[in-house]
C-alpha cells in the first residue's frame, strides 16, 4: 500500500507540474506597461511556491512508502520521540521569510497601480456597467463629463439614455457614449468606473486589469496599453442572470486612428 | 469542578421512550449523530447540485430528468445553494456539530456536554435552517442566485434578478438560524472543554481533536454574531425599506427607492465571518488528521505544543485577514497591502502544522488502514491547496486571479476536500465507536482511491483554467471567444466529476451496510491511546458506565521504549521518566 501511495502521490504530481511547466494554459499574453512585472513575479512565485509543492508532495509520497509497516519482517520499531524544537524554529523562520519576503517583493508592482494616481496627460474614460452591458463615455473637447441623473435613465434606449445623460447639462452636449472601448495606444488611460444596478467587474485579462465597479462609488484606476489589437473585456463578478454575456471589446488603436474616431463620433452628435 | 461535572450527569438519565432517546435526545452522542446524518444528506444534496452544473456546463442543452431545461438563472441558483449548502451544512456541521458533540466529551473524560438542552437546541435549530434553506427551491421564482456570499445589492434587490424575491428571504432566513444554532453550539463546547474534562486531563494533555473543536468554537463564537447580525440588517434591506447596503441604484431604468448604503460594508461583514468560516471547516480536520497520522504511525505527534500553539495562531490570524477577500472591490489599496502581509503571515502556522505531520511519519511503522489513507490524502490536498494560497494572498497576482477558477481550485482543494478527507477519515476511524462494526476496508479503499485521483482530476485543472483568465460563474462558455479554447478541460473536469461522484455511492454503501452486517468491534481496535477507546462500543449512557476516568499520560504515547506494547492509553499508569 506504501508504494502504491508513493505511485499515485508522485504521478500526480508530476502531471500537475507538467502542465505548469510546459505553461499549456497560461496567463494570456500581456499587452499592458504592468503586464511585465505581474508576469515575472507570479513566474517568481510560481517557481518558489512550485518547489514547496513538489518537495512536500515527494517527501510525503517517499515517507508513506520507506516508513511502512513491514511486518515480522522487521522487528524495529517506530522511533520515540516528541518533536525537536530546533527543527520548528527554523522552518517557522524559512517559510515566514519566505512568504513576507515574496510579498514585499511584489510591493512596488501594486503601489504603481493601486496607490499612484493617474498621470495628469491621461485619457479619461468612464466606465459604466449595469445588467449586462458595459458603457464608456468620453468627455470630449471640454474635457469635463455631464451630468447623469438617475430619473432619466431609460435601459432600452441604449447609449447615452442607457446612462440617463441629461441633456440639458452644457457639458453633456459632446460627450461621447459608445459600446466599444477605444483608446490609443501608449497613452495611459484614466478609468472611473461606476455600476448603475449591482457590482460588476471590469476584467482585462490581456491588460492585467481587473478592478469591482460598485454602485455608489466612482474607484478611479489607471493602465497604459502597449500593443494595438483587439482586447476582450469581461465581467467578473456574479451581477445576475447574464453576467457571462456581460462581455465588452476594448480596442487599442494608434493615436491618429483614435483622434479619428473621437471626432467622427462627436460629429455624430451635433 | 467535579461537581458541576456530577451534577450534569445527573440531569438526564438514560431515556426510554423512542422520542427522548433519538428524536428531542439530549445525549450528546445522539445529536452527534443526527447532525451527522444532516451532514451526510445535505452532502449529497451539494454533490448532486455540483452536478447538474457539471452537466450544463459542457452541454448547455440537455434536458434533464426531473429537472427539465437548466436556464442560466438555475444555473446560478445551483452554484447558490451548492455552496451554501456545502459550507454551512456539511463543512461546519459534520466535523464540529457531528464529531465534535459525540466525541469531544468522551475524549476529555466527561458525561455530556455542559449544556445537554442548549445541544439539543442548537440541533433543532440547525435542523429549522436546513429544511428553510431546500424550501427556497420550491417558491415561485426559485432558489437566489447571488452566490453563496450573497453580495447586495444583488441579494438585497427583488427586481435584481429570479429567485431574488421570496427564495432570497428564504436565504437569508436560514443563514440567520443557523448563526444561532452555530453560537448556542460554540458556547457549549468552549464550558465543555474548560470545565467538564476528567481529573488528570489537562489542557496540554488534550488530544489535538480537542484542541481543535475548542478553538473553532471560539472562532464560531466571534465570526457567527457578525454573520447573524449581517443578516437581519440585509432582511431589513429587502423588506424594510432601509439602506445599510444599497445605494441609489436603478435596475432595468427603475429606480430602487434606496439611497446612501454601502455595498462594501456587507463584503467586510461577511467576510470578517466568512474567512474564519474556512479555519472553522478545516481546523476539526486538521486536529483529526494528527491524530490519525499519530495513530497509524505508532509514534507521537511531532510537536504537539507546535501544533496547538500553531492552531491557536491560526485563529487569532484568521481575524485579521479578511480583507484579502477584497483586493479588487474598491477598498482602499493601502488596506489591501496591510492584510495581504497578514495573509502571508498565517501561511506560516499552516506550514508548520504541514512540517509536524510529515515529522510524525519519519521513522514510523505506519499501518495503512483506510482512516490513515485518508489522513495522508488530507496532507496531499491540503499542501496543494494551501500552495495556491500565496498566490492569491497576494494583491498582484489576485488582479489576473481574483474571481477565475484559480479561486475555485484552490479553495475546493483546501476548504472543501481536504474538510471531507478530515470527514471520511474520521468516520471510518470512529465508525467501530459509534456502531460497533467495522466498515468493509476494501470498499473503503476503492473509495479512497476514487476519491483522493478523481478530487484531483476535477480541482488540478481548475487552476489553469484560471490562469487562462476564465472568470468563475459563467453559466455559459460560449460568449467570451478566448473561453472557447478551453472547453475541453471543462469537459474533462465534468467527466472527473462522474466518476468521482460515483465513487461516493461506495461509502454510502459502506456505511448502511456495515452498519447491519459489519465484523463485530472490540472496545479498541485501531489500538488507540484516547479515552473513547476505554469505553464499551458503543460507549454507554454515561459514556464510562458509572465511574469517571483518571488521566495520566498524553494522548500520544505510542512506541514507548520498555512498554509492554506500543500503545500507552492516557489511563494507564504515568510513564516514568521518558527521555525525549
Amino acid at each position: 500500500m506504501g508504494l502504491v501511495l508513493l505511485i499515485v502521490i508522485w504521478l500526480i504530481t508530476v502531471i500537475s507540474t507538467y502542465f505548469f511547466v510546459a505553461k499549456t494554459w497560461w496567463l494570456p499574453t500581456g499587452a499592458s506597461t504592468a503586464a511585465a512585472g505581474i508576469d515575472h513575479h507570479f513566474t517568481t512565485t510560481y517557481i518558489l511556491m512550485g518547489a514547496v509543492f513538489v518537495a512536500a508532495q515527494v517527501a510525503l509520497g517517499f515517507f508513506a512508502w520507506k516508513f511502512r509497516d513491514r511486518g515480522a519482517s522487521s522487528s524495529k520499531a517506530a522511533s520515540y520521540s516528541h518533536g525537536n524544537n530546533t527543527l520548528e524554529i527554523l522552518w517557522t523562520v524559512l517559510t515566514l521569510v519566505l512568504f513576507v519576503g515574496m510579498n514585499l517583493m511584489s510591493r512596488s508592482i501594486w503601489a504603481s497601480e493601486r496607490f499612484d494616481s493617474a498621470q495628469p496627460g491621461a485619457l479619461q474614460v468612464e466606465v459604466t456597467g449595469m445588467q449586462f452591458a458595459w458603457y464608456f463615455r468620453y468627455a470630449g473637447p471640454d474635457g469635463k463629463f455631464g451630468a447623469i441623473k438617475p430619473e432619466l435613465i431609460d435601459a432600452s434606449a441604449g447609449g447615452e439614455s442607457a446612462l440617463g445623460l441629461d441633456p440639458s447639462d452644457p457639458a453633456s452636449k459632446d460627450d461621447v457614449v459608445a459600446g466599444t472601448m477605444y483608446v490609443p495606444v501608449g497613452r495611459q488611460v484614466e478609468l472611473i468606473l461606476r455600476a448603475q444596478d449591482v457590482i460588476h467587474s471590469f476584467f482585462i485579462p490581456s491588460m492585467r486589469f481587473k478592478q469591482d465597479a460598485v454602485p455608489g462609488l466612482a474607484i478611479h484606476m489607471h493602465f497604459t496599453p502597449i500593443a494595438t489589437g483587439e482586447y476582450e473585456i469581461a465581467c467578473a463578478e456574479l451581477c445576475g442572470l447574464g453576467h457571462y454575456k456581460m462581455h465588452g471589446m476594448l480596442k487599442v488603436v494608434s493615436p491618429a486612428d483614435f483622434e479619428t474616431w473621437l471626432t467622427a463620433r462627436e460629429a455624430e452628435k451635433q | 469542578m467535579a461537581t458541576r461535572e456530577f451534577a450534569a450527569h445527573e440531569l438526564h438519565a438514560a431515556p426510554q421512550g423512542f422520542i427522548r432517546k433519538w428524536v428531542f435526545s439530549l445525549d450528546h452522542k445522539v445529536i452527534g449523530l443526527q447532525y451527522y446524518f444532516l451532514a451526510l444528506t445535505a452532502v449529497f444534496v451539494g454533490m448532486f447540485l455540483s452536478l447538474l452544473m457539471r452537466i450544463h456546463l459542457i452541454w448547455p442543452n440537455a434536458t434533464l430528468p426531473l429537472f427539465g431545461d437548466i436556464k442560466p438563472e438555475t444555473y446560478l441558483s445551483l452554484l447558490t445553494m451548492h455552496g451554501t449548502i456545502m459550507v454551512f451544512f456539511v463543512l461546519t456541521t459534520a466535523p464540529q456539530g457531528g464529531f465534535g458533540n459525540y466525541f469531544l466529551p468522551i475524549q476529555i473524560g466527561a458525561a455530556d456536554m455542559a449544556f445537554p438542552v442548549l445541544n439539543m437546541l442548537s440541533f433543532w435549530i440547525t435542523f429549522l435552517a436546513y429544511i428553510v434553506m431546500l424550501s427556497a427551491f420550491f417558491v415561485v421564482g426559485g432558489a437566489p442566485l447571488h452566490g453563496w456570499t450573497g453580495y447586495p445589492p444583488l441579494s438585497a434587490l427583488p427586481s435584481a434578478g429570479p429567485g431574488e424575491g421570496l427564495g432570497a428571504d428564504l436565504w437569508v432566513i436560514s443563514i440567520a438560524l443557523f448563526c444561532v444554532g452555530a453560537l448556542m453550539s460554540a458556547l457549549n463546547f468552549i464550558t465543555t472543554t474548560l470545565d467538564m474534562r476528567a481529573k488528570g486531563m489537562t489542557l496540554m494533555r488534550m488530544p489535538l481533536t480537542c484542541w481543535a473543536w475548542f478553538i473553532t468554537a471560539i472562532l464560531g463564537l466571534l465570526a457567527f454574531g457578525v454573520l447573524f447580525s449581517a443578516g437581519i440588517l440585509l432582511l431589513l434591506d429587502r423588506n424594510a425599506g432601509t439602506s445599510f447596503f444599497v445605494p441609489l441604484v436603478t435596475v432595468n431604468g427603475q429606480l430602487a427607492g434606496h439611497k446612501g448604503g454601502s455595498p462594501l460594508l456587507w463584503q467586510h461583514l461577511f467576510w470578517f465571518f466568512g474567512h474564519p468560516e474556512v479555519y472553522i471547516a478545516i481546523l476539526p480536520a486538521m486536529g483529526l488528521c494528527s491524530q490519525l497520522l499519530s495513530v497509524f504511525s505508532r509514534k507521537p505527534i511531532f510537536g504537539y505544543k507546535a501544533m496547538v500553539y500553531a492552531m491557536l495562531s491560526i485563529g487569532l490570524l484568521g481575524f485579521m485577514v479578511w480583507g484579502h477577500h477584497m483586493f479588487m472591490s474598491g477598498m482602499s489599496p493601502y488596506t489591501g497591502f496591510a492584510f495581504s502581509v497578514m495573509t502571508m503571515a498565517i501561511g506560516v502556522p499552516s506550514a508548520i502544522k504541514t512540517f509536524n505531520w510529515l515529522g510524525t511519519m519519519w521513522g514510523a511503522r505506519i499501518r495503512f488502514s483506510s482512516p490513515m489513507l485518508f489522513a495522508i490524502g488530507f496532507v496531499s490536498l491540503f499542501v496543494s491547496g494551501g500552495i495556491s494560497g500565496p498566490f492569491l494572498a497576494q494583491p498582484v497576482l489576485d488582479i489576473p486571479l481574483h474571481d477565475t477558477y484559480f479561486v475555485t481550485g484552490h479553495f475546493h482543494l483546501i476548504m472543501g476536500v481536504a474538510s471531507i478527507f478530515g470527514i471520511f477519515g474520521a468516520t471510518y476511524y470512529w465508525f467501530p465507536k459509534m456502531f460497533g462494526r467495522m466498515m468493509s476496508e476494501s470498499l473503503a479503499r476503492w473509495h479512497f482511491w476514487f476519491t483522493f485521483i478523481g478530487t484531483y482530476a476535477i480541482f488540478m485543472p481548475m487552476h489553469y483554467l484560471g490562469m487562462a483568465g476564465h472568470p468563475r460563474r459563467y453559466s455559459q462558455l460560449t460568449e467570451l471567444n478566448y473561453l472557447h479554447g478551453l472547453v475541453p478541460l471543462q469537459k474533462f473536469i465534468t467527466y472527473a466529476a462522474f466518476v468521482t461522484i460515483a465513487g461516493q455511492f461506495i461509502f454510502l454503501f459502506n456505511l448502511f451496510w456495515s452498519m447491519k452486517a459489519g465484523k463485530k468491534a472490540s472496545d479498541n481496535p485501531w489500538e488507540a491511546t484516547t479515552l473513547e477507546w476505554t469505553t464499551t462500543t458503543p460507549p454507554p449512557h454515561d459514556n464510562f458506565g458509572g465511574h469517571t476516568p483518571v488521566v495520566y499520560n498524553g494522548p500520544y504515547e505510542y512506541s514507548v521504549p520498555g512498554a509492554p506494547r506500543d500503545y500507552v492509553m492516557q489511563t494507564d499508569p504515568a510513564i516514568v521518566s521518558v527521555a525525549h
